[in-house]
């Protein structure tokens, strides 16, 4: 059990996991949120229980509670840094065993409460952490590279100043804004083609999928091309390799299109329960 | 994992010593902490709307923000978190505007079989709709 932080303490709770003592060794090497050590709170009336428990820190309460956290949620530094250290324990803990992550900055007055939150929701975390059990969040995105950078061979458009005198310069000019045209419209057809491969290819590997938006906002500018695809796969282990292979397989020969494969992944994406199977509308 | 180098934020010398996923992309990271991930009501109790501001932020950092323009949102570009060209007083207003009414209506013991109440709904405005089309075009002078 970790030292809590001088003056009044919340709970931080990162992921349920199963209490499993495969990750005793594996805590004390974890930093968490604000730089706090990462413990594990399980039911210790397990018996007949659910199997789950939580990963937590002790944070201090004055950086913590409503006030504050309205406040530093708007700073993207903070935010950042947070994001990143919850992400750096569910990654830790995904790397020995089942975990199913909880949203960022889920707070517990004290580890009663949170303990309390766990004898509650127990069954519904035990049912999560055995659908997930040997699988992996792997994301595919797919950008189309800018034409004229993908097409070493295409005519470069003519420099202005130099071209503007010569007889025909508008008519290459023009042929050169033609291909330029052709060879993004073709770069889109292949990042079509690309996600077809893996709706045949890579999907029939997987336990579930997901879409999450394309990115391009200034977070992701990067010039590396337009994001058109941005998907989340949930692979069981075993077929991680052909899965991985196949995503690869699917752009082969598709020069237009890049490809980003991420992962492995925590389960983030497949967290939430399915929806339960609603009655056909009329 | 093709070009982890490459990716913005991806790269920060603090984040060497971690395994390769640690270095993913702000992006995919936010994405992910922020939008998924299974949800427990906590004891604290972040204000949704505060949440709800900043998921919509986020989702304009992450998504295309031309899509955002589509769709009629482009309050971010006078966002002072987002831009220097705030119009910071008429957000905040704005802002503390929406939360007291969402406390309001959150305070209201609402029947479980009830949406929200009546009273919650502003009611038709008559004078809106009886209000006499104005003519403010000048009319210009003939050629």
């Amino acid at each position: 059990m970790s030292t809590p932080p001088a003056g009044p303490s919340l709970v931080y709770a990162y992921a349920a996991t199963p209490p499993a003592p495969a990750l005793d060794h594996v805590l004390p090497a974890l930093t968490g949120v604000a730089g706090r050590p990462v413990d594990l709170l399980a039911l210790t009336d397990a018996g007949h229980g659910p199997a789950a428990a939580f990963a937590v820190s002790d944070v201090p309460r004055s950086e913590w509670d409503e006030e504050a956290l309205k406040v530093r949620f708007e700073d993207l530094d903070w935010l950042e840094e947070t994001a990143r250290a919850h992400h750096r324990v569910i990654e830790g803990l995904a790397a020995h065993t089942t975990v199913l992550p909880l949203r960022l900055a889920t707070l517990y007055a004290d580890r009663a409460s949170a303990l309390a939150a766990l004898r509650h929701h127990g069954q519904a975390l035990a049912t999560g952490l055995a659908r997930l059990s040997a699988h992996t969040e792997y994301g595919v995105k797919l950008y189309v590279r800018p034409a004229a950078a993908a097409d070493p061979g295409a005519t470069p458009p003519p420099a202005a100043g130099a071209a503007a005198s010569k007889p025909g310069a508008g008519r290459a000019y023009l042929e050169a804004r033609r291909a330029q045209q052709h060879a993004r419209d073709d770069h889109y057809a292949q990042a079509r083609t690309a996600a077809e491969r893996i709706a045949a290819l890579a999907a029939p590997h997987t336990a579930d999928h997901v879409r999450h938006p394309a990115q391009s906002g200034p977070l992701t500018a990067s010039g590396a091309g337009e994001n058109v695809l941005n998907d989340a796969y949930l692979v069981p282990d075993a077929a991680a390799e052909a899965f991985r292979e196949a995503v690869h397989s699917a752009v082969r020969g598709l020069s237009g299109v890049r490809l980003e494969l991420t992962g492995p992944w925590a389960p983030y994406s497949f967290a939430a329960p399915p929806p339960p199977p609603t009655a056909a509308a009329p | 994992m093709t070009d982890p180098m490459a990716r913005s934020f991806g790269s920060r010398p603090a984040m060497a010593g971690y395994p390769p996923s640690s270095s993913a992309s702000l992006a995919d990271i936010l994405e992910r902490v922020l939008d998924k991930g299974i949800v427990i009501a906590g004891d604290i109790r972040i204000n949704l709307l505060d949440i709800e501001l900043l998921t919509i932020k986020l989702r304009i950092l992450i998504a295309s923000v031309d899509k955002a323009k589509e769709m009629g949102i482009d309050w971010w570009e006078h966002d002072p978190a987002l831009s220097s060209r705030g119009r910071e007083e008429a957000l905040a207003a704005e802002n503390r505007r929406l939360r007291a009414e969402l406390e309001e209506m959150r305070r209201a013991p609402l029947p479980p079989d009830r949406a929200l109440p009546d009273t919650a709904l502003p009611e038709a405005a008559p004078d809106e709709a009886e209000r006499p089309v104005r003519r403010t075009g000048k009319r210009r002078p003939p050629p």
